[in-house]
């Protein structure tokens, strides 16, 4: 895989991640894959919420870029119309308390319940954990954008999580390369294969059982 | 007495060794960078550092980690300075990993009087480990005490004479929390203004939290920290 297939790739995933964006409703975009969504986003009822303090992100000119108007992945990032500012205490309570309807999430694990990995690696250092925690507990609905395999072709998407879980909270889909599943009842369900691709491919690279109808 | 110091380390002779302070800023964002410097420039040691991140390598908090002043930092997101985790490695540094939504809960909670409550978040993980337990109405939680500080060094974009504070765009994340957790609060701005010229309504942080004042030396611009 070359660089610009990758690229073509992740840009793919987003795509298909906003088509479960409809409006009104408030979002938070995780670091990665989940960031690119906001340039498939064209529904201005579809807020965005950033967990550094800004709900209403949107894009920014290159010329317009100010140092203190980030995104959660310290991106630079514009001001919406209707947009608000506010600490880290409030925007972690409109998380925890149930505010936010869909948090979209990058992995390094799924199970086939939909429990996810995403913030430790066995045998590393644990240093980071931010804002993954609460966005699982606390988001409405959870939506994986995330590519099916790791580099090496392994699946991503397993029977078992081996890296240490993010939250015991199941995720409601995985929107990847290759498919789109549901969650439903703690196992998953095909509901869409990507232009080209087989069932026999997606069995292939998924480690995971899953139900196709 | 006016809350308005000239000299930084007028303004940080309150800090002593073996205190936590809380260091306001989401990486350099919104970081008092002018107080981490006077911390540098002070003899000061086996400091609890309680901050989102310990910086950037070299940047920030960075260069105070890298002056081994630091004991133990308490926070949500080290990954984004290299050198936490070669210190941490070799035993340098003792480390408390909170989720962010905790982090800035627990200093909300010691700022209100609340000496600590519970949480989902972190239920069924590796962070929940030896907490305890407790099912509300059919939903487990576990407990997180509350965090307090001896100091809390903070940015903010203006304060007027009294010590009203305003804040600028994503800049303000931790800093009005941390403001209200800590005995002594030490604010850094980029204007100091009369009291009639911030609007009641506009003023995030009421003077009653703020100790002393001084105005930004080392500002982040798109070019990175300069010297104002």
């Amino acid at each position: 895989m070359n660089v610009l297939d990758k690229k073509a790739i992740q840009h793919m995933i987003a795509a298909r991640t906003a088509k479960e964006l409809t409006g009104p409703c408030t979002v938070n975009l995780g670091i990665g894959i989940p960031t690119l969504v906001a340039e498939y986003i064209h529904d201005d009822k579809v807020f965005l919420h950033t967990e550094n303090g800004l709900l209403g992100v949107t894009d920014v000119e290159e010329e317009d870029i100010d140092p203190n108007l980030v995104n959660a992945g310290k991106l630079p990032v514009g001001e919406a119309i209707g947009a608000s500012y506010f600490n880290s205490a409030n925007s972690f309570a409109m998380i925890r308390g149930g505010h936010i309807d869909v948090a979209i999430l990058g992995v390094l694990q799924v199970d086939q319940t939909g429990v996810i990995a995403n913030w430790a690696v066995p045998g590393k250092n644990i240093m980071g954990v931010g804002g993954a925690m609460d966005l699982l507990v606390g988001a409405k609905k959870v939506i994986l954008a995330m590519t099916h395999t790791n580099k090496d072709g392994s699946s991503k998407i397993l029977k078992e999580c081996t890296y240490p879980i993010t939250s015991t909270r199941s995720v409601d889909m995985i929107i990847t390369e290759l498919a789109v599943f549901k969650v439903v009842d703690q196992s998953l369900r095909l509901i869409e294969l990507m232009p080209g691709v087989t069932i026999e491919e997606v069995r292939a690279k998924t480690e995971a059982d899953f139900i196709a109808d | 007495m006016s809350k308005i110091k000239t000299d930084i380390q007028v303004a940080l002779a309150c800090v002593k060794d073996g205190d936590t302070i809380m260091v306001g800023g989401f990486g350099l964002i919104g970081a008092p960078l002018t107080l981490i410097d006077g911390l540098t420039k002070k003899d000061v040691k086996d400091l609890t550092i309680i901050s989102n991140n310990l910086g950037e390598s070299g940047k920030g908090l960075g260069i105070l980690l890298n002056q081994s002043k630091i004991k133990k930092g308490i926070g949500s997101y080290f990954t984004s300075n290299r050198d936490v985790g070669d210190k941490y490695q070799k035993g340098e540094i003792e480390l408390q990993l909170l989720p962010q939504g905790t982090l800035a809960e627990s200093m909300r909670a010691g700022g209100a009087g609340i000496g600590g409550y519970y949480t989902k978040t972190g239920v069924g993980t590796q962070l929940a480990e030896s907490k305890e337990e407790r099912e509300i109405n059919g939903v487990k939680y576990i407990f997180e005490p509350a965090l307090t500080a001896n100091v809390a060094i903070i940015r903010a974009h203006k304060a007027d004479t009294l010590g009203n504070l305003v804040y600028y765009k994503t800049a303000q994340n931790f800093n009005p929390v941390m403001a209200t957790a800590a005995d002594i609060v030490i604010v850094e701005v980029d204007e100091i203004v009369q009291p009639s010229e911030l609007s009641p309504e506009e003023i995030v942080t009421p003077h009653l939290y703020v100790d002393y004042i001084v105005e930004a030396q080392q500002v982040l611009t798109r070019k990175g920290v300069v010297q104002n």
